[in-house]
């Protein structure tokens, strides 16, 4: 138990250190995207809608269980067989409930489709287990993995305290950086097997599929550091390549891309060992 | 262990069948009566006692996984472990626990429920259940095969599964006889109800387990083709040089997906239906009053059933599908909130103006109505493709899937054992116990569950054996849940062994102040050998 509160003063730490990470979360965040804060908004209309239900469903039954006990001598109204009335209003009521959630989730659909207007493209390719981004039309292009410390303290038996790595198992060594305000295409393939890329302050999420092209948008609306994990079971360490994005002001962004193409050499490497090593099934 | 017990039964001639009964024998002795079994009763106690035992082999790997999970950093398993964990636990739980264990209730309850001696085709019925240990002893070699067991997911997404070892080709093997298991069991059930129904008893007088098993039996046959199909083009493509779902060669990863759910959207149906079957039997009965709506229940079934064939894609939403698939499948997928709540509106309708006790196959049907709408609700969550691009792989998955899964799929049918084990076994169990049994599994598969709804929407994807230090409240909590819940079954172990050995003497009616309805209530406790000599008359 000692150990536990221990683990809780750790977090209280944490907590003080970076508030975006709250213990005990208990709900999704709003984000910092159109299409988060969107996200956000349906998932908290449809809980309330939800607990509304439940509210009313479970009342009448924990009524019923009340009222109608056979240790208080109820006895059975045994002609309650049908009633065509009330099965057509509990018929009806769920499906007007239903077109006033299909309303705002097909038009948060068709915004998150709409890729068009994009300020700039990065095409992501997912390998095991790192991802690569290729900023299209900038020559620059890298490789993200996961930071050096997490890596070293994840290892079973390291004897390294996750708690007392930051951001543990969240950090990479080159982040993907994108400019404030601006709308992001990602172009999202894969190298050896499926992943998914997905950043929750981002509001997005869609699977890199190795031979196919997918796509997705966000625009950011703060500047920031927002981090995420790869959203599909890819082998052994899916769990080990995180995602973390780092939005900048239209200044610091052109600064850091004319940084990126000062050494052009460090900034090109090749296709990893991983992905050949993957998918021999025309082999 | 049930030897004697059935022996007994036999002795106990069911009194209308005495002028008939000259040629029958009672069951062989020894080893022989469980292998070459053609009973009906013997067959299904083969059923959930091997159900039983995947159960807790399933639960023993949950236990690691949770155990891996209790604090971040890596305890116990290295990654590929915990990954072929979460697989073998998938895979053993929904083919070797839920599936056989609804089987074996079928067996046992139909052939008593229509008023019929045995199940129409009996050999088949002892091929269906002796393909299972093999199938199981296949899947679970796995785990000593050199590359490791399979570690892709349950879901055995390509190009993923394609990188299993030596073990691939077992998986693949093992799922094609649970499979022909499934069919071969499905077939029965269809053609014991359709053929051997007591004369009068009219398809919309069938009680209801019967008419849920039939349309599962339905799907089953409908979809665990496809699942063979599905595991057989992976099988070409790994050892054969077929591209279907290698882009490369002109095939398309997806496409395996869009196969696995049109069979795994209509399997999860596979996996409640005969629980919302088995709850409206309990319900009723406890509440001292017919099934409000039986009618609607029976069509709302069958709705369900339908809709499970268009909506598989909603579990692809991040796939990348086109605008217009995506709506359809979520448009599509939400209509199914219509017909499964008219279920629960009947169920609580039934109990209104009812005169209700709370025994404890009636307290684990209650937790399935209120858990299973908990996950009914995170259900329509998911459906909403703008929001699952945040939910889906999370943790809100999981406790979506878990809740519909153990409170709702598992609690009914426990609630099926403690409603019939009377009348399988002729003894009466131990109420404390039992109670006890469902106060700390429903407790505790809250604590188990619950928070990782949190975990999902903080954003911890799902089959990760070790996370960011943000998530290690809620997982911590988790975890201490699942330990207590999975102790707890041992209670179940225990009663159920207890109750079949000895206890006091289970009246013909089994429920006598509930007075129950059902055919399976005329006959003694326990069951006759043979359930229906002479067909019963249906008024």
């Amino acid at each position: 138990m000692s150990k536990n509160l221990k683990a809780l003063a750790c977090i209280a730490s944490i907590l003080l250190a970076s508030p975006a990470f709250a213990a005990w979360q208990l709900n999704m965040r709003p984000g910092i995207t159109e299409l988060s804060k969107q996200a956000y908004g349906l998932h908290m209309e449809i809980l309330w809608i939800c607990v509304a239900i439940g509210v009313v469903v479970f009342g009448a039954m924990i009524y019923s269980l009340i009222k109608f006990r056979h240790s208080k001598g109820a006895i059975a109204d045994t002609t309650l067989l049908h009633s065509t009335k009330v099965e057509v209003i509990w018929t009806t009521i769920p499906i007007i409930i239903l077109v006033f959630m299909a309303y705002p989730a097909a038009r948060g659909l068709i915004k998150d489709e709409d890729m068009s207007g994009a300020d700039m493209t990065i095409k992501v390719t997912g390998y095991q287990w790192k991802w690569e981004y290729d900023y299209l039309d900038q020559k620059v292009d890298f490789f993200s993995t996961l930071a050096r410390d997490s890596n070293a303290a994840r290892i079973k038996g390291s004897g390294i305290d996750p708690y007392s790595v930051p951001n543990y198992l969240l950090e990479v060594d080159h982040p993907l950086v994108v400019p404030v305000h601006k709308k992001v295409r990602m172009l999202l393939t894969a190298g050896d097997v499926i992943h998914a890329w997905w950043v929750p302050a981002l509001g997005m999420k869609r699977d890199a599929i190795p031979g196919f092209i997918n796509e997705l948008w966000f625009r950011a609306d703060e500047e920031g550091t927002y981090r995420g994990q790869c959203a599909e079971l890819c082998g052994r360490d899916h769990g080990f390549m995180p995602i973390v994005v780092v939005v900048k002001s239209e200044a610091d962004y052109a600064a850091w891309l004319n940084a990126q193409h000062a050494p052009p050499a460090e900034a090109a490497p090749n296709a990893p060992a991983a992905a050949s090593a993957a998918a021999p099934a025309t082999t | 262990m049930t030897a004697t017990h059935i022996a007994d039964a036999n002795a106990h001639v069911h009194s209308n069948s005495h002028e008939h009964d000259a040629g029958h024998h009672g069951p062989m002795k020894g080893w022989r009566r469980w292998a070459y079994a053609t009973n009906h009763k013997d067959i299904g106690t083969m059923y959930l006692i091997f159900s039983l035992v995947m159960f807790l082999t399933g639960g023993l790997m949950a236990m690691l996984i949770r155990a891996e999970l209790l604090r971040p950093g890596i305890q116990l398993l290295d990654p590929a472990k915990f990954n072929s964990m979460t697989t073998m636990h998938a895979l053993i739980m929904v083919f070797g626990a839920v599936m056989p264990a609804f089987t074996g209730l079928a067996n046992w309850m139909i052939p008593m429920q229509v008023g019929a001696p045995d199940m129409a085709l009996p050999r088949m019925n002892n091929f269906s259940f002796w393909l299972l240990p093999f199938a199981f002893t296949l899947l679970l070699l796995t785990l000593v095969v050199p590359g490791g067991s399979p570690a892709g997911g349950w879901t055995l997404y390509p190009p993923l599964v394609l990188q299993t070892g030596d073990s691939f080709p077992m998986a693949v093997f093992a799922i094609h006889l649970m499979g022909a298991s499934s069919i071969m069991g499905a077939i029965n059930v269809i053609v014991t109800i359709m053929n051997m129904r007591a004369p009068g008893m009219s398809l919309l007088k069938m009680p209801l387990f019967v008419w849920t098993w039939l349309i599962t039996a339905y799907l089953l046959i409908a979809v665990m083709p496809v699942l063979a199909g599905a595991v057989t083009m992976l099988l070409t493509d790994h050892y054969f040089g077929t591209t279907f779902f290698n882009a490369a060669g002109g095939g398309d990863p997806v496409m395996f997906q869009h196969i696995f759910w049109f069979f795994g959207h209509p399997e999860v149906y596979i996996m409640i239906l005969p629980a919302f079957g088995v709850v409206s039997e309990v319900i009723p009965t406890f509440s001292r009053k017919p099934l409000f709506g039986y009618d609607a229940m029976v069509y709302a079934t069958a709705s369900i059933a339908f809709l499970s064939f268009i909506v598989w894609a909603h579990h692809m939403f991040t796939t990348g599908m086109p605008l217009i698939g995506e709506m359809f499948f979520m448009m599509s997928t939400m209509l199914i909130a219509i017909p499964t709540g008219v279920k629960v509106f009947n169920w609580t309708a039934t109990m209104w103006k009812g005169s209700i006790s709370f025994e404890p196959p009636m307290l684990f049907a209650l937790s399935f109505v209120f858990l299973f709408t908990i996950g009914g609700f995170s259900g329509l969550m998911l459906a909403m493709a703008p929001a699952d691009f945040q939910y889906h792989d999370t943790y809100f998955v999981v406790a979506h899937f878990h809740y519909v899964l153990v409170p709702g799929a598992i609690f009914g049918i426990m609630a099926a054992v403690y409603y019939w084990l009377p009348k399988w076994c002729g003894h009466m169990y131990n109420m404390t116990l039992a109670k006890t049994h469902f106060w700390l599994s429903t407790i505790f598969v809250n604590v188990l569950f619950f928070p990782q709804h949190f975990l999902g929407l903080a954003g911890m994807p799902r089959r990760i054996p070790d996370y960011n230090t943000q998530f290690a409240d809620w997982n911590f909590v988790s975890s201490i849940g699942g330990f207590c819940f999975g102790a707890t079954q041992l209670l179940f172990v225990y009663l159920i062994w207890s109750t079949v050995r000895s206890g006091p003497k289970a009246t013909d009616k089994v429920w006598d102040s509930a007075a129950p309805i059902g055919l399976e209530w005329t006959l003694p406790s326990p069951a006759p050998y043979h359930s229906f000599e002479e067909a019963p008359e249906i008024k």
